[in-house]
This record gives structure tokens, sequence and C-alpha cells, in this order.
């Protein structure tokens, strides 16, 4: 079996796997990471984000071994990231989930987005959601918690 | 305290206090409950119902996830009966754990107990300073008593933790990634299996190269088979995948049985069909179906029409999955099923084993809406268990197997006919739907009837005897859902149709037929206002005698300014959800672009669901189930040719995305201390007339099948 090298939450990985394997079955059975879903393994709904590079990337569907050399950061260690904390509290606050499936990706869509714009208005934060599928009716709450998550963070 | 209006039937099945509420000797409290969690937050609202009665905070309460022999067996969690059933019961059950704590604290004070309050679980007289914790008194023993069903309850103008806004019940794992669904499971030697599944419903295996399974074999892959049904199996997930992949190209299908291509809308006229006519505010009769009748004579306008919706997918965020081990001493089952105990029941009578010998345990999946791949699933895990005893196997179903093997729900067409007398009151009401069954969960019965109904069943080499739908008797099920209106019409003939040889698998999707049936009745009620020359929501209130439904109405009425001209289309509808359960009206603004798009601008929702216990978690459900629908409407539809279902993907049965999210306002309607009626279904059918009813108001197009697409549009456009 190769082994390969990634970069994952800030540290390096060594990981005996075949480097074509989808990097998300990478982290959720070798690195017990299983924040991000598989939804669809088609890379259509979302529910796989993870940031490489600060990005919100979908992995479900693209080797392993393309991430090497990269930083991914997974939801269980946006704890650590301003951005992130900051989104996750505002989906709390708004209840921005029902059964959550989807959460995880919109949560790094998130975070992606007010990394880069750190003001979005409502047209901005719907493009940046426009990889992401949501089939229990969660839009609105999702929508609204990333104006909170933007005001909180402007307000520092 | 006050004298509890609530009652739940499953007290009658489980009486017994501890098998609803148990105290630990730390203090903690367990509630039991044989509701589980889909997303629909009902773990939060029973641990709020509980920390209320009992006088401890809410994180204090420890929601027990349901297994089959150790929680009380609900029934499914369906029908929006969570909060009637549950709730109810959990209410009872805590205020008698409460009355039983205070009168043992009384005793062992030597106070008189109505001197008692509560405090975080400890027990105080208003009289002496001594006191007492409920660990104290109750920690780590049984009850002993029964739930007492006329138990003084809460006032509820009492209540500090129902009725508020509070974040539910594990939001905060969710949001940080430590949320275990189903799909995150792992156990020691556990291992993947994935099914490898004929190209469509009526395939079966001819045969398998076997070069091809013997080299996947020397690659560490087992290959389980029973008949057509044809599982691989391997320690790696991805390996697996590929494995199934790679088989499925070495099997050799009999496709001869390809699946009709006739168009639905007219097979389910004109195919074989069991007619009952529905009476008695919405109950089948086992007797002839009466003739139609001609219009009155004093009908000053009649008019006649017919309202289609497509087959509908479940379309759950996350293939299902299930996990099982099969031991020497029975089954052991992790799923995400509605209903455990009748998972259990129908996996034992597929294998012809002791129930008590399985045990499910659930454990949460991805929101399911009814009867999606969760049951299917989980006797795929067992199928596979069985031939690996003794190994944990967590299979999963790909995004292709949800969206093409797990039930639908059935098309639908509904034909009304109605007259108006000279003062625009309706006069006479005919109201026919047609469809397939939604009663195909696998609930266990003469001649296999559980077994029958498990998908994988069929493909065995032994399948049990096929499973033949009758018509549902019971008020308000299946295709009569929702089919009697609420309003004051005399001379109503109301007829269900159950059609016979339709080609796709169909079961619950949330409301079952009440989406086609609200979706037609409140379309009709629009054109039948026009054409008495009223206004709809005038209209509508001219045939409403009931007072909560008129008050939803009114208040969405009240925020919706029909005589502006802007350009936008509105649209207003309502139902009361099987008319017994919660009230929803819906306004809605949209704009018909030059694409021919349905562009949602804003929705104005108002619901009585009774007592309100998460006061988001029920306004969630509002406008989770109005978006759904929405989507349902503009967007979904199942699609099939003769080679099988093409609708497989998100990009062939796309459903709503981000970018089309109205603003939503939601107004839910105070009615403390009144019995939960259940949220999670009420808004679908308003949703879609509603829809409806805005693109008329802003084309003059009526839209008469779903799902509203830019094609149908256009398509409309052409023939006005
Ligand atoms: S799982 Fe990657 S986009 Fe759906
Ligand atoms: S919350 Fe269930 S899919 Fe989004």
């Amino acid at each position: 079996m190769d082994s390969l090298t990634l970069t994952i939450n800030g540290e390096a990985r060594d990981i005996n796997c075949d480097p074509a394997t989808p990097l998300l079955y990478v982290l959720r059975n070798d690195l017990d990471l299983t924040g991000a879903k598989l939804g669809c393994g088609l890379e259509q709904c979302g529910a796989c984000a993870v940031l490489v590079d600060g990005e919100a990337t979908l992995c479900c569907n693209r080797p392993a071994g393309e991430f090497a050399g990269k930083e991914i950061v997974t939801i269980e260690a946006l704890e650590n990231d301003a951005v992130g904390a900051a989104v996750q509290r505002a989906f709390i606050a708004e209840g921005a989930a029902q059964c959550g499936y989807c959460t995880a990706g919109l949560v790094i869509a998130a975070t992606s987005l007010l990394k880069a714009n750190a003001a979005p208005d409502r047209d901005a934060i719907v493009a940046g959601l426009e990889e992401h599928l949501c089939r229990c009716g969660s839009h609105g709450r999702v929508i609204a918690a990333i104006g909170r998550a933007a005001k909180e963070i402007g307000n520092v | 305290m006050s004298k509890s209006v609530f009652s739940s039937p499953s007290l009658a099945k489980h009486p017994g206090l501890d098998e609803w509420v148990s105290v630990g000797a730390d203090g903690r409290i367990s509630i039991h409950s044989g509701k589980v969690d889909i997303g629909q937050r009902i773990s939060t609202a029973l641990a709020m119902i509980a920390a209320e009665e009992l006088d401890v905070p809410l994180d204090r309460i420890d929601m027990v996830r349901t297994a089959t022999g150790e929680a009380p067996d609900e029934g499914i969690t369906s029908g929006s009966n969570s909060m009637m059933e549950s709730g109810s019961a959990v209410r009872l059950a805590t205020a008698t754990a409460r009355r039983h704590m205070l009168a043992l604290a009384a005793e062992q004070l030597g106070v008189d107990a109505d001197t008692l309050e509560v405090d975080d679980g400890l027990i105080q007289s208003r009289d002496t300073n001594r006191s007492v914790t409920y660990e104290e008194i109750q920690g780590d023993k049984p009850f002993g008593v029964d739930v007492d069903p006329d138990v003084d309850v809460k006032d509820p103008e009492t209540h500090k933790i129902v009725g508020e806004k509070i974040a539910p019940l594990g939001l905060s794992e969710i949001v940080t990634g430590s949320y275990r669904f189903l799909h995150d499971m792992k156990l020691p030697g556990m291992l993947h299996a994935r099914v490898v599944r004929p190209p469509h419903y009526n395939a079966r295996l001819k045969g398998m190269n076997d070069e091809t399974a013997d080299r996947l074999r020397q690659s560490g892959i087992d290959i389980v088979q029973d008949g057509s049904f044809i599982a691989v199996v391997g320690a790696n997930e991805y390996a697996v995948i590929q494995a199934a992949e790679r088989l499925f190209a070495a099997c050799d299908w009999d496709t001869s049985g390809a699946l009709s291509e006739n168009d639905v809308f007219e097979s389910l006229t004109a195919n074989p069909r069991e007619s009952r006519p529905v009476e008695n505010d919405g109950v089948p009769q086992d007797k002839p179906v009466p003739p139609l009748a001609d219009p009155p004579e004093n009908a000053s306008a009649t008019l006649e029409t017919r309202y289609d919706k497509p087959y509908h997918a479940h379309a759950s965020m996350g293939p299902s999955a299930s996990c099982a081990i099969w031991q020497e001493d029975g089954l052991q089952l992790w799923s995400h099923s509605q209903g455990v105990y009748f998972l259990r029941d129908a996996v034992a009578e597929a294998f012809d084993i002791d129930p008590e010998t399985v045990r499910i345990e659930h454990i949460p999946g991805a929101g399911c809406y009814g009867h999606n791949g969760a049951d299917d699933v989980a006797f795929d895990a067992a199928l596979v268990a069985r031939a690996l005893p003794g190994k944990p196997v967590l299979l999963k179903w790909t995004r292709e197997e949800e969206h093409a093997w797990a039930p639908y729900a059935t098309a639908t067409s509904m034909k009304l006919r109605a007259s108006l007398d000279a003062d625009g009151k309706v006069i006479d009401w005919n109201h026919e739907s047609y469809g397939d069954t939604f009663n195909m969960r696998p609930r266990s019965g003469p001649n296999m009837a559980g077994a029958a109904r498990l998908l994988s069943g069929r493909f065995r080499e032994n399948p049990p005897p096929e499973f033949v739908p009758q018509p549902a008797m019971v008020r308000h099920m299946g295709i009569h859902r929702n089919l009697d209106p609420l309003y004051v019409f005399p001379n109503k003939r109301l007829v269900k149709n159950l059609v016979r040889d339709l080609p796709l698998r169909t079961s619950a999707l949330r409301t079952l037929g009440a989406f086609g049936n609200v979706f037609a009745i409140e379309s009709f009620m629009d054109e039948l206002a026009e054409a008495a020359g009223i206004d709809p929501v005038t209209f509508r209130l001219n045939h409403l005698e009931d007072t909560r439904g008129r008050e939803v109405l009114e208040a969405v009425a009240a925020r919706m300014d029909f005589n502006a001209d802007d350009g936008i289309g509105r649209g207003i509808a309502f139902a009361q959800y099987k008319n017994l359960k919660a009230y929803a009206a819906v306004g809605v603004e949209l704009e018909v672009n030059d694409a021919a798009e349905v562009i949602l601008k804003r929705a104005v929702l108002a619901g009585d669901a009774g007592e309100i216990v998460d006061r988001d978690g029920t306004a969630a459900q509002y406008d989770g189930g109005f978006l759904q629908a929405a989507s349902w409407t503009i967007s979904e539809q199942v699609t099939w040719d003769r080679d099988g279902i093409t609708s497989r993907d998100w990009e062939t049965y796309p459903i709503l995305g981000f970018d089309n999210v109205p603003e939503i306002e939601t107004i839910l309607i105070e009615r403390p201390g009144v019995p939960f009626l259940g949220a999670g279904e009420a808004v679908s059918g308003p949703a879609g007339a509603a829809i409806a009813n805005a693109i008329y108001n802003a084309t003059g197009l009526r839209l008469r099948r779903i799902p509203f697409t830019p094609d149908a549009i256009r398509a409309a456009a052409m023939d006005a």
C-alpha cells in the first residue's frame, strides 16, 4: 500500500492509502474525521466540503494525492479559527440545521465565504452557497446565520 | 398546577412510569420515548417538556436512544403524531414522577406535600429548612407506579422553558462535526458493504463473470449473494465501492420486464382501480361509489377540472445506511428507521426468527421525510451480516440507490367539480383522487406482509409472496388524506381510487395524499372565487366555520397586499392537516421571470399547532416544510424509461437551491394549555396551492400539473 503525507488541521499526517482514494474517505475512515459527509460522491451537494488553503473545496471525488502540500482544515478544527468559530456560534444562535447532514459543508462554505468577503450582502451569501443543497429547508436560517456571523466578526 | 387536557394513546400500551422516566444516582433524568429524531427536533421538545414538569434545567435531561425491547413502542415517528403521542405521554409521566417524588419527600421531611417547592431537583419545604434531592429519593430506584393520566400538570402561565426559543439538542455537536450519524459508526473489525443493484425493479440476475468475481475475492472482497441480491464486502470502504462497480459490469441481467413508459397521468385514470367513497369526515366506506349526479338546478356556474402531481422522491441528503452484526444469540442492527419495532418484526419475519432475538437501535441519519431507504438498507445490512456471522457490517446506499430505489410518493390525479349558486356559495362538491399506495412500510402480517415490503426481499432466491396493497380504510390515510375539505360544503361526493399496475415503487412521503389533495382543493377554491367574483380570502371565509382555521387565514391575509400593482404575483391557501392536526395558511409573493422561472420573493406562514413547546423548532417545521413543498412544486419529478429510473442524482432530480429562498415570515398562534397538534406536515399542501395561485395572479396562467418548471410555464403560455 502506498503512503501519503497530508497537512490536516495543522498537522502533517502520514497515511497508508492508495493516493487515488478520494480525500473524503481518507478523512473519514483513516483519520476518523467524520464531520465531512458523503452526500453524493458526485460533487453535486456540498456535504463533503473542507477548507483547502482557506477555500471551501469538495473532496468526495478528488484523489487524496492531489491535496499533498496543501493546508486542509476540517470542521473538527474550525473552533480554532476566529471566523470558523463565529460561524459555528451563529449557526447555533439561528438554529440553522434540522437533521444536520448538510450542515458541516455549509459551515465550511460560510467560513470560506467570510474569509474572502467579510461583509457579504444576501446575494453574496447565496452565491457562496451555490454548490450546497439542504433537503430539510434550513436555508433561511443558514442565510441568517451567515449574516449574523459577518456582523459579529465586523464588530470586533 | 392545572388539570391536564393532554392524553396519549402511547400510555395504554406503556402505562408504567418507569417505561418513560428514570432518575440516576447522579441526579440526571433519563427520558425514554419511542419517537426518534429525524431533524424535526422531537428530542428537544420532549426534553423541554420533561424539564418543565420536573423543575430541572434542560441540561439535566438525557434523551435515551430508542431501541427495541427498551423504549416504549410508539409505532412510527410519522403523521405529525409525535407531540400528541409522545409529548403528551412525557408530560403526564414527568408530572406523575414529580408528584410521586414530592410525596416521598413530604414523608421523609415530615411536612405537607403542598408546602414543597422544587428548584433544580432540590425539594424544599416552605415550612422548614430541610431539603432532599430527587436523586436521594429516587436515584437508580424504580418508581413502580403507573403514569396517572389525570395528573395535574404545570399551569402554562408558570412555564419557564416550554414555549421558549432554545438551541436544539445536538446542534453544537453538529456544527463542530462531533455529532455521530449512523454513517459515522465505527466498530472494531467493522466491514463495509455495498449492494450491486440490478438495472431496474424487474431485472434479475442471469449470470456473473466468474473471472471478475474470483479476482475480487483474491483482492480480499467477499461477495454475498442470495438470488439476485448481490453485495460486496471488505475492510476498505473505497475498495468496496470500486468492487461494486466492477461486479455490476460483470453481471448479466435479464431486463426483459421493462418499466412501462405509458403516460402515468393517463394510467392513473385508465388503469384498473379499487374505488371507495369517503364519508363522515374522511373515512372510506366499504360500499359502491355513488354515481356523479348532474349539477343542482340552481347552479349558476359549474366548474370541472383536474390537477396532477408527479412522483416525488424523499431525496434525503445522506444516502441511507445501516450497521448489523449477526451473532449466535441474535441480530443487532443500528438503523435510522422511523419505526424500529415495525422493522424488527419485518426483519424477523424475513429470516423466520423470533423478533425478541433482534435488537434495533436508532441512530440518526439524514432527514428522511417519510419512508425513504432507511428500512430497506437495514435489511440489506442484515442479509450481508447473516452471511458473515460475528462481523459488524456497515452498509451504505449510494446516491443513485437513494434516488432510484427508495420508495416514492405516488403520482396522483385529483378530479374536481363544484357548482356555485347566485350568491357565490358552493352548493355541491365532487373530488376524486387517484394514486398508488402510500402504505408500503414494512409492517409484518399475514403472508409475510412485512418481509414482502423490504426492497431486497423480492430479489432473494426465495422471495416472500408479493404484497398487494389494499385501500387504506382509516380516517384521512394515504390517498384520501385531506380529501375531505374543512370548508362547509353541502352535497359532498368524495372518492379515493387506489390504482393498480403503476410503474414505480411507492410509499409514505411527508403528508401522504394531503399534498396533492390540498394543492387541488386550494387551487380550485381560487378558480371558484374568481368565477363567483369574490376575492379568494373572503370566498374561503364564507365557507369556513372553524374559528382556529379562520384565524390563521386572516393572519396571513392581513400581511398580504393583494391590491398592490407591482408586478408581483400573490397567492394564498389554507388547510388543517387531516382536519384534525395543525393549521397552516400560506401567502406567497413571487415573480415569473423572462426565462419562465418562478422566483420566490416572500412567504407568510401562519400556524396553529396547539401549545408551542420548542418555539424555534415549531417555526422551523413550518419554514422547512414550506421550502420542501416549494421545491416539490417548482422543480421536482421522478423520471424513468423502460430501462429504469433516469432521475438518479441531484442533476437529474433538481431541488430548490439557496438561490430561490424567499424571505419567510412565520406567525405561530399562541395556544398555551391546548393539546399539541404536531407541526411537521401542515404547511406542505397550502404551500403548493399558494404558489399555483400566485403564478396565476402574476401571469394569468392556471397551472394544474406540478412541477411548474420553465418548460411547463412556457407550454401553458403557448396554450393560453
Ligand atoms: S458529497 Fe461531495 S458534493 Fe456531495
Ligand atoms: S438540515 Fe437536513 S439536509 Fe440540511
